[in-house]
């Protein structure tokens, strides 16, 4: 049987007084991979943003509902708390540009000045790009800045960051958008390794994404949840039309 | 196609004109370098730069205490103007639209707008006056006045330009807000906000006007900040208004020293801002 | 977040200072103009007299001489100020001649007026006077005319770097579409360039005023400080920014005072009003053209 780690109840968002999510309730299981798919606009990303308190950093931004991780409402914890047990990875490759490939690795115990030793350091950036798979590429580089990396090499280092801190769960949102299909291909293997240990929720307007790399697939369309389960059910006996559509290729 | 050559010929003729014009503009510049640099190199040696001025009739003597001032005021304006510049310039770029954002805008463009006499006259009723003497501390405020428009913008602006995902990569990770801008978002920006520091500086560094009833001008020697002290350009004015051939070529060699320091502030504020740029 | 809190609290004090200073500016410039203004009222602004020894004061030679150095200035400034902008806007865009040409014009910025009131005064008086002797007029050599060639010189860079902003902003294809039809290139900046770019030029003229109006000390060295309304523009005058620049430490008495400081408040007045417009039609200019 497997376990919830994430659930959302009766989650909505708005943008001052544009409700752009309607009442969306997910539960996402542990160790898996659940993609977020839908046109651009549907409120994907703003979906993901809530996960995380990102949403709220928007002037205007409200969010109603609840997101309970491991039963725990994040809206009831310190935000800074939740961003660290709930990792994101962007659209844009984003390094810090002033600081070394291994600064950005521990970057967020640097700027949350939390105090590593130099060996405890040293390992956790090791894991991490190793994990990320991008230990053997930079490994004799980790003092130059990470902004002369290729943009895969870039978003993997990113993708090294945000495990550096030792997530319960990764969100992605569209991490390969802005990737060619060789670096994209990378980084959808690296989930399949990933997702042994952390729970990934990924947004992407990739329908070949989705059925390619997730366990479970939710459809959004004009911020309503249309359509949710095992990917496998979702894309070959869709339930509701609109799915059924966009898969096909009708819209979006 | 009537008239096309004399069309064509308007046009030629035009650009002769925006040519020769434009030489025209830049001429005198030519001319007062030239004319700085001949008269003022010939006073400028080691004597020059480390003796203080000597009484009418008595050749030789030099600027130091000119430069010592102008050294103590600058190090007073941006004591005063850095702090309070880039914190406020931070402001606005955090907070782009919000209405003390607008009026802070209208209220820094109007204090660079007012005259450098204007600033004087305001130093001197907010501290000359309650002090009772001239100072260095007046003259300083009264740059830092000048000086801190130049910051607040330069820092707004430097910082606008930095990509908003980089601060959300800082807190995605889950650090502070004010953590997320000390040391995400001001690391990025710092060459910027030094070159335009430096700008402020070298800018600062050759007015006169502030500084008539403020700083005042001094004969002798003073690292005192509540006495009066020399300045460079106040130097200048005085012995280029004297009628002494020994005090104007004294005068001289300051311009060319103050020309010299200002040229230095720009380049060097160039140069900050081109090495030291953070790649996106 | 105590953190969070103190940050902000931090930026909103810094927002505050800047706030205060600029008040705090405007309100000594005030109360120190009252004597003055509730002695002679408005008519401070109209009578010519300027007498210490009576303890007279009117400041209307100084906006004379204000308002004459100015516009002279301008004038004299705006042919070659528009030259360097549309030589940098349009035949010239790039290469290194062109960023050594703007090199220079931010020069003529950067070196101190102090300096220019230097030059002027051993180089451009003389010369000056020389000529006024060849025409017959009185040769003081100091006067108007002077203090006008030094500022109309020392303001160039402000019009020139914006107006040649926004004639790089002109679209292309506005111009190209011009071309197509067979218009020659000033054809093209006479009727599509120019127009197009008018109230950034205008701005930029704006600011060049505001200069030329506050500026000090090349205007203090050169021209002549005289209390009267010159007679004509090669006469000696004052202006409203040098006759405080020569008398603020010699003013004896609490009316000489206010006068000087109520005259330093007009000037504060006018150049804020000009810097806001200024800004203004900046701002709307480069949404415009943003959309």
């Amino acid at each position: 049987m497997e376990s919830t780690i994430l659930k959302t109840e009766n989650l909505s968002a708005y943008y001052g007084e544009v409700k752009v999510l309607k009442s969306i309730s997910l539960s996402f299981a542990e160790n898996k991979v659940t993609a977020i798919l839908g046109p651009s606009g549907c409120g994907k990303s703003t979906f993901i943003r809530c996960l995380n308190r990102m949403h709220e950093l928007v002037d205007g931004a409200k969010v109603e509902g609840r997101v309970l991780l491991r039963g725990q409402d994040v809206y009831s914890m310190e935000s800074t708390i939740v961003r660290r047990k709930i990792g994101m990875v962007f659209q844009k490759p984003n390094p810090f540009p002033t600081m070394s490939i291994y600064d950005n690795v521990i970057a967020g115990y640097k700027l949350n000045s939390i105090k590593l030793k130099k060996t405890e350091a040293d390992e956790i950036v090791e894991g991490s790009l190793k994990k990320a798979a991008l230990w053997n590429e930079v490994k004799n580089y980790l003092h130059k800045k990470g902004t002369f990396l290729s943009g895969g090499q870039q978003q993997r280092l990113c993708i090294a960051r945000a495990l550096a801190m030792k997530p319960e769960v990764l969100l992605l949102d569209e991490p390969t958008s802005a990737l060619d299909p060789k670096a994209t291909a990378k980084i959808e293997e690296l989930m399949e390794e990933l997702k042994k240990t952390v729970t990934i929720v990924l947004v992407t307007h990739n329908i070949g994404q989705a059925s390619r790399i997730s366990d479970y697939t939710a459809f959004l369309y004009l911020g309503e949840l249309v359509e949710f389960g095992p990917t496998q059910k979702v894309f070959t006996v869709p339930r509701d039309k609109r799915t059924e559509e966009y898969l096909i290729g009708k819209f979006g | 196609m009537k008239g096309i050559r004399l069309r064509i010929l308007k046009d030629r003729a035009f650009k002769f004109a925006i040519y020769l014009l434009s030489l025209l503009s830049l001429t005198p510049l030519f001319l007062i370098m030239f004319y700085t640099f001949r008269k003022g190199l010939k006073a400028i040696n080691l004597q020059f730069l480390t003796h203080l001025p000597k009484p009418v009739g008595v050749e030789g003597g030099g600027i130091s205490n000119a430069i010592v001032g102008t050294f103590l005021l600058v190090t007073i304006a941006s004591a005063i103007s850095i702090p309070i510049g880039v914190w406020a310039g931070i402001y606005l770029s955090e907070n782009k639209r919000s209405w003390i954002s607008e009026f802070l805008r209208i209220t820094v463009d109007i204090l660079q707008a007012i005259p450098s006499i204007v600033i004087g006259i305001i130093a001197y009723l907010w501290v000359v006056k309650p002090m009772g003497r001239f100072s260095a501390l007046s003259g300083g405020i009264a740059l830092a006045i000048m000086m801190l428009p130049i910051v607040v913008r330069n820092t707004e602006e430097v910082l606008r330009l930095i990509p908003p995902y980089l601060k959300e990569a800082s807190l995605a990770l889950g650090v502070p807000y004010h953590r997320t801008i000390i040391k995400v978002i001001i690391p990025a920006g710092i060459p910027g906000i030094v070159s335009g520091i430096l700008l402020g500086i070298s800018r600062i560094a050759g007015e006169t006007a502030p500084l008539l009833f403020t700083a005042f001008g001094n004969q002798f020697m003073n690292w005192n900040i509540m006495k009066p002290v020399n300045a460079l350009p106040l130097l200048i004015f005085n012995y280029a208004m004297s009628p002494y051939d020994e005090w104007k070529r004294l005068a001289w060699g300051a311009s060319v020293v103050l020309i010299l320091l200002v040229l230095a502030g720009n380049i060097i504020s160039r140069m900050v801002a081109k090495k030291w740029k953070v790649q996106f | 977040m105590k953190g969070k809190r103190a940050f902000k609290l931090s930026l909103i004090i810094a927002v505050l200072i800047v706030a205060i200073i600029f008040f705090a500016a405007a309100i000594s410039l005030t109360l120190g103009s009252l004597p003055a203004l509730k002695e002679f009222g408005w008519k401070f602004f109209f009578s010519k007299e300027w007498d210490p020894v009576s303890d007279r004061f009117g400041a209307l030679p100084f906006l004379v001489g204000t308002l004459l150095t100015s516009f002279l200035a301008l004038i004299i400034s705006l042919p070659l100020s528009l030259s360097i902008s549309i030589l940098l806007g349009e035949y010239m865009k790039n290469g290194r001649f062109s960023s050594t040409v703007k090199s220079l014009v931010d020069l003529i910025a950067a070196v101190p007026s102090v300096i220019y009131g230097f030059w002027g005064l051993e180089v451009l008086v003389p010369f000056v006077r020389n000529l006024e002797i060849k025409f017959g007029i009185v040769p003081y050599g100091v006067g108007i005319f002077t203090a006008s060639l030094i500022l109309s010189f020392m303001i160039i860079p402000n019009t020139a770097s914006l107006a040649r902003e926004v004639i790089e902003l002109v679209p292309g294809d506005l111009k190209e579409a011009a071309y197509s039809l067979g218009a020659t290139r000033y054809e093209v900046i006479k009727k599509v360039t120019l127009p197009y770019a008018r109230s950034g030029i205008l701005a930029g003229i704006l600011l060049s005023l505001g200069r030329a109006l506050g500026e000090t000390m090349a205007v203090t060295m050169v021209i002549g400080n005289n209390n009267n309304i010159p007679k004509n523009l090669f006469y000696p005058a004052n202006t409203m920014a040098s006759v405080i620049a020569n008398e603020f430490t010699e003013a004896t008495g609490d009316i000489y005072y206010s006068s000087l400081i109520a005259i330093g408040f007009a000037l504060f007045l006018v150049t804020a009003l000009f810097g806001i417009l200024g800004r203004y039609i900046i701002n709307k200019t480069t949404i415009k053209i943003a959309k």
